[in-house]
């Protein structure tokens, strides 16, 4: 069976469907282009789910190991050095094609659900662009065979996310949103690409296979050359991978590069379904697992990685509790749960239960990718109705939007962790992985799962419940609307019952899913009693919540203003940097570099002024120069003769 | 005896043929115009076929003659460049009462330079630059109402005659101190004693004033300013090219053995070319100006190459003057077109041709910037294998004060495209090229031969060589 037949086909596709749209988009496919968009996307997930199921059930097992396959693999670029080369190609193990098929269905759905929302906008032929622009960078980036090729799609990714979150181009707040979501995770990027230089210069490749296979024998030489190497008392191996893992964190909105994910809700709601819950932001948990086993190796980097994850995602949680926007408490609650993976992986790092930690993670990110993109799409729809991001601006929603309110109490109860949805068997699995190997971890994540369970049901309670509020009487949206958020909440009813651990695990073996039933009687509780809390201050209007707020004072005012963040960004960069250092620059720049420039101009063009003279138009005075210039070269030459 | 000076003089041959054609015409009464232009251009074409046919090398009257194949090559890029002067001038010249005249002067000069070229004699080098220089002060004056045209000729007469003096006294002492004026003999001959030095240096200053080289070039810019574009043109490509071929070949064999003395001289010259010819184009607002400024600079660029001494430096010479004669006549072709249909010369009025009149302003930006020597034009090659040339001796200052003047340069040729591309104004060219480029290009390029008015197709060939640079380069530098 060749894979590349139609592994390409998963890239070309949204390729072909960006350059038509991008090129003859706006021009003759003003009403077509969603159709086309969508019709490309439907092809890719029907090819995804195909590669998947030969994946899973026909060829990737051999003796019960789940193999990499590559796909195809060309050179691209060969070094002279160590040959080191970066090529171009596609892998599918486990992860890759478990992310086509998230990437896949997310992106249709957002494709779907787009046709309405986007409805009546400008440029929608664009926007569809993006949208397959972005759509195959994604897919290229998890289909990637080395470090280097991940890290270009990885960048296209990160442009093709600019271009999306600020869409409406008009409205400075969406400039300002996708500049910052631009630089904040292109500045993370250049931790990448110096964490990918030293990776491949140490370990003499960028493939992924070498590398796993060369750094995890003690005894090889890319081992020996990665641990005797170091810096300021660290080996090159940890430097490495807490360089790549910053790259990760600023994707994957961690603390502290987080600050760019609440404003990126400034793009359309379809696109932060699609950016900002399932694919984009998990790329960074892809990279770890990409490179788990390597990531194995060192401890200190999975210490890293595990208090990052977990610090991110209690400090999101806390802050959602306090958020009014609708989108922003789904972005912090995104960042907060990809720090559940992330310190899922983490753990996984330590004590025998490695392939758990891993499973767990993937398996979180698998569900997650449903229930958060329903309840994106759903604040989408809620949006489209009421007009405003803000949650005082709605309420009684239920019986107006009846389809869009379940969908949402699904997907809240799926995020939240309760029994039978998604969610619960996800994070039941990273609880237990944190418990085994680390208890400190294990109480902070129960109580941001509490946390998690509370804001959720606060932002379902303040939508969906209190008193009606007036609103332009209109439908509840088209029938492209209500499809996507029908079928993703079917999705994350049923994504849990998924024998994750089946098909995935750190070492690539099918593993049996142990429940633990006594074990799930703690979260469940603490996760009833959030939405207890929530529904007792938030299901009727009252002012419970405001004395609540006013009886923790400063730190709920703290919360609320995200903790100041964005705050010290703006003193280390705007009072720091520009002022100490770019100011000065720019002073030298301007007066010492472009004032030597000028000078040098200016002192030519006075030269041409000043020897203007000599060109009298008397021809008595040119020839007197001849002559003078002959005795002078010849009394020169002979001056120099005699001595 | 016979077949050989038929067969290595067939350019100079078929060049008296010509004059004598024109003359005996003339003095029949004459044909109307556009008949003696195809004579002449068809004259021209078949030296220029003549020339490529045979390879052969020899030497005729007792030494006073010599050929080869690169003095060959050298003719027929002179010939080459004397019919795309024709070409240009021809809508000029065919309002003039003299044309007949003209071409008779301007076929004169190029006989001069084959001479010159094949001279193997000082004496002989001194006739042909005689027959060189001398009609061409009548063509300057060739604009009979205008008094700058008047001037000009007069200005270039005093002052060539001064020069040939020089030269002619430097001569002297060079047989006085040796006893012959064989360019063979001399190369032997020479010692490097102080009167030799005073007489090589004599003959470079000589040679100096005819390449407009600084500090002998204070005339050029009088001359080119008073004289027809089209005789301009045929100063800065076709006498300087010639002067400069002889000039390497006479340097490098001649005086092969005085080449500490000379070396410093050409340096001084090369630096002082570059930076005044630089300098004073600057500030030239009058395009025949400002392009005899540039062509100042680009004869320092050129003895900047010069200076390497090795086989690469006469090479890279060759083919700068090349690219140099395509890229000048085409400039010097569009100033010539627009100054005849508008009577406009300066930079300003230039401002927003692109817009009026793009192919126009695209083939003297494509000129410009060969000129100015931006990848990829040819030019950027021609100075890059100068600059190669001239490195080859280790002389660094030199390099870098030709690297630094190859900036200010660009200011000036760059000057020019801004204002077509970047400014706007009124004023229009008429869209007589628009007209060309309805036609096909076979067709157009057979009607070359008839056009009265060239200049377009003048510079369809350059942007042809500046397509096939390539080989060219390749030719010269194998040889």
């Amino acid at each position: 069976m060749n894979y590349a037949q139609f592994a390409a086909f998963i890239l070309l596709l949204p390729l072909l469907s960006f350059v038509v749209l991008g090129i003859w988009g706006r021009r003759y496919l003003s009403k077509l282009a969603p159709w086309f968009g969508t019709a490309s996307m439907a092809a890719v997930c029907a090819l995804s789910l195909y590669a998947a199921f030969r994946y899973f059930f026909v060829d990737g097992s051999v003796g019960g190991v789940f193999q990499p396959i590559i796909a195809m693999q060309v050179p691209w670029l060969e070094f002279g050095y160590k040959n080191l080369s970066i090529d171009l190609g596609l892998l599918l193990d486990p992860i890759s094609v478990m992310m086509l098929v998230v990437i896949s269905v997310v992106s249709l759905m957002v494709h779907l659900f787009s046709m309405g929302y986007m409805k009546g906008e400008d440029r929608v032929p664009t926007y569809y662009a993006f949208l397959s622009l972005f759509s195959f960078s994604m897919l290229g980036l998890v289909l990637s065979v080395n470090l280097f090729q991940i890290y270009i799609f990885w960048e296209l990714v990160g442009a093709s996310s600019f271009l999306l979150i600020g869409f409406f181009f008009t409205k400075p707040s969406a400039v300002a949103a996708s500049k910052k979501a631009f630089i904040v995770t292109r500045f993370a990027d250049l931790f990448f690409l110096i964490g990918i230089l030293i990776m491949g210069i140490q370990a003499g490749s960028f493939d992924f296979g070498v590398l796993l296979q060369q750094l995890t024998n003690p005894a090889s030489e890319a081992s020996v050359a990665m641990a005797s190497a170091g810096f300021l008392g660290l080996s090159a191996l940890t430097w490495a991978l807490v360089l790549i893992f910053i790259g990760g964190a600023g994707k994957s909105a961690m603390l502290p590069l987080h600050i760019w994910l609440p404003d990126a809700m400034e793009g359309p709601t379809p696109v932060s379904a699609l950016i900002h819950a399932a694919t984009m932001v998990v790329a960074g948990v892809y990279l770890v697992a990409r490179l788990f086993p390597v990531f194995q190796l060192d401890a200190l980097a999975m210490q890293v990685v595990t208090w990052v994850g977990a610090s991110s995602a209690l400090f999101a949680a806390v802050i959602a509790c306090t958020q009014t926007d609708i989108k922003r408490v789904l972005a912090y609650s995104t960042m907060s749960q990809i720090g559940y993976m992330m310190f899922s992986l983490g753990v996984g790092g330590q004590g025998e239960t490695a392939a758990l930690g891993y499973t767990a993670s993937m398996f979180h990110l698998f569900t997650h990718a449903f229930f958060k993109s329903l309840l994106f799409l759903g604040a989408g729809a809620v949006i489209h109705f009421v007009h405003s991001n803000d949650m005082r601006d709605m309420g009684g929603l239920r019986r107006l939007m009846p389809l869009t309110h379940i969908s949402f109490l699904i997907g809240c109860l799926a995020i939240a962790g309760v029994p039978p949805f998604a969610g619960f068997f996800s994070k039941e699995e990273i609880l237990l992985a944190a418990w085994q190997s680390n208890k400190l971890v294990y109480y902070l994540a129960l109580f941001t799962a509490a946390l998690t369970a509370f804001y959720m049901f606060r932002l379902y309670f303040m939508i969906f419940w209190q008193a009606d509020k007036q609103y332009h009487h209109h439908s509840e949206g088209t029938l492209s609307m209500k499809l996507p958020l029908l079928l993703l909440a079917l999705l994350s009813i049923s994504a849990g019952f998924v024998p994750f651990s089946q098909f995935v695990s750190a070492d690539g073996r099918a593993t049996a899913t142990h429940m633990h039933w006594q074990f799930s009687i703690a979260p469940v509780v603490l996760v009833i009693l959030g939405i207890g809390l929530a529904a007792w201050l938030y299901r009727q209007q009252n002012d419970k919540p405001a004395k609540l707020a006013a009886s923790l004072g400063s730190f709920y005012k703290g919360a609320y203003r995200k903790f100041y963040f964005d705050e010290l960004y703006l003193f280390v960069t705007h009072r720091i940097l520009f002022k100490m250092i770019g100011k000065p620059a720019a002073w030298a720049d301007k007066q010492l570099v472009d004032g030597a420039v000028n000078a040098s101009g200016d002192a030519t063009l006075a030269a041409a002024q000043a020897i203007k003279g000599w060109q009298s138009g008397k021809v008595q005075q040119y020839l007197l120069v001849f002559l003078l210039a002959v005795l002078l070269l010849a009394a020169v030459l002979l001056f120099f003769w005699l001595v | 005896m016979w077949t050989d000076i038929l067969l290595l003089m067939r350019t100079e041959m078929m060049l008296i043929l010509i004059i004598f054609l024109l003359l005996f015409w003339k003095l029949g009464g004459g044909g109307r115009v556009q008949i003696v232009q195809a004579v002449v251009n068809g004259g021209l074409v078949l030296a220029l076929l003549l020339g490529f046919v045979l390879s052969d090398s020899g030497e005729l009257f007792g030494h006073m003659f010599r050929t080869n194949d690169l003095l060959r090559l050298e003719k027929n890029m002179l010939v080459l460049a004397a019919l795309l002067v024709s070409l240009l001038a021809s809508q000029w010249v065919a309002a003039h009462r003299h044309a007949m005249e003209f071409y008779l002067l301007m076929i004169s000069t190029l006989l001069g330079m084959c001479f010159m070229l094949s001279s193997a004699n000082l004496l002989m080098f001194y006739l042909g630059l005689e027959l060189a220089s001398i009609p061409l002060a009548a063509m300057v004056n060739f604009d009979l109402q205008r008094k700058q045209s008047a001037e000009a000729a007069f200005k270039m007469i005093v002052s060539s005659a001064f020069a040939s003096g020089i030269l002619l006294f430097g001569i002297s002492w060079l047989y006085g101190t040796t006893g012959t004026v064989d360019f063979d003999s001399l190369a032997t001959a020479l010692t490097g004693s102080p009167l030799q030095v005073l007489g090589v240096v004599a003959v470079l200053a000589g040679f100096g004033f005819k390449m407009s080289a600084v500090p002998f070039h204070l005339w050029t810019a009088d001359v080119y300013e008073g004289a027809p574009v089209p005789v301009t043109a045929y100063l800065s490509v076709l006498s300087k090219s010639a002067i400069l071929f002889v000039f390497v070949s006479v340097l490098y064999t001649v005086f092969g053995s005085m080449q500490q003395v000379w070396y410093i001289v050409i340096c001084v010259l090369a630096i002082g070319s570059m930076l005044v010819g630089n300098l004073f184009a600057m500030r030239q607002q009058n395009m025949k100006r400002f392009l005899a400024f540039s062509s100042i600079a680009q004869v320092g660029f050129i003895l900047v190459g010069v200076c390497g001494v090795n086989a690469t430096s006469s090479a890279a010479v060759v083919f700068f003057l090349l690219v140099y004669l395509f890229s000048n006549l085409g400039a010097f072709a569009i100033v010539q077109h627009i100054s005849q249909s508008t009577g406009k010369e300066t930079i300003d009025d230039y401002r927003g041709l692109a817009r009026a009149n793009p192919a126009l302003a695209w083939l003297l930006a494509i000129a410009l910037f060969s000129l100015a020597g931006i990848p990829p034009t040819a030019g950027f090659f021609g100075k890059f294998f100068l600059l190669l040339a001239g490195a080859g001796k280790g002389t660094w200052f030199l390099i870098i004060v030709a690297a630094l003047n190859m900036i200010v340069s660009l200011y000036y040729y760059l000057r020019v495209v801004k204002a077509m591309f970047m400014e706007t104004q009124a004023s229009r060219t008429g869209g007589l090229c628009g007209r060309y480029f309805h036609h096909g290009f076979v067709w157009r390029c057979l009607r070359v031969y008839f056009q009265p008015h060239a200049s377009v197709e003048a510079l369809l060939l350059i942007l042809l060589f500046h397509a096939v640079w390539l080989s060219i380069k390749i030719i010269l530098l194998k040889n």
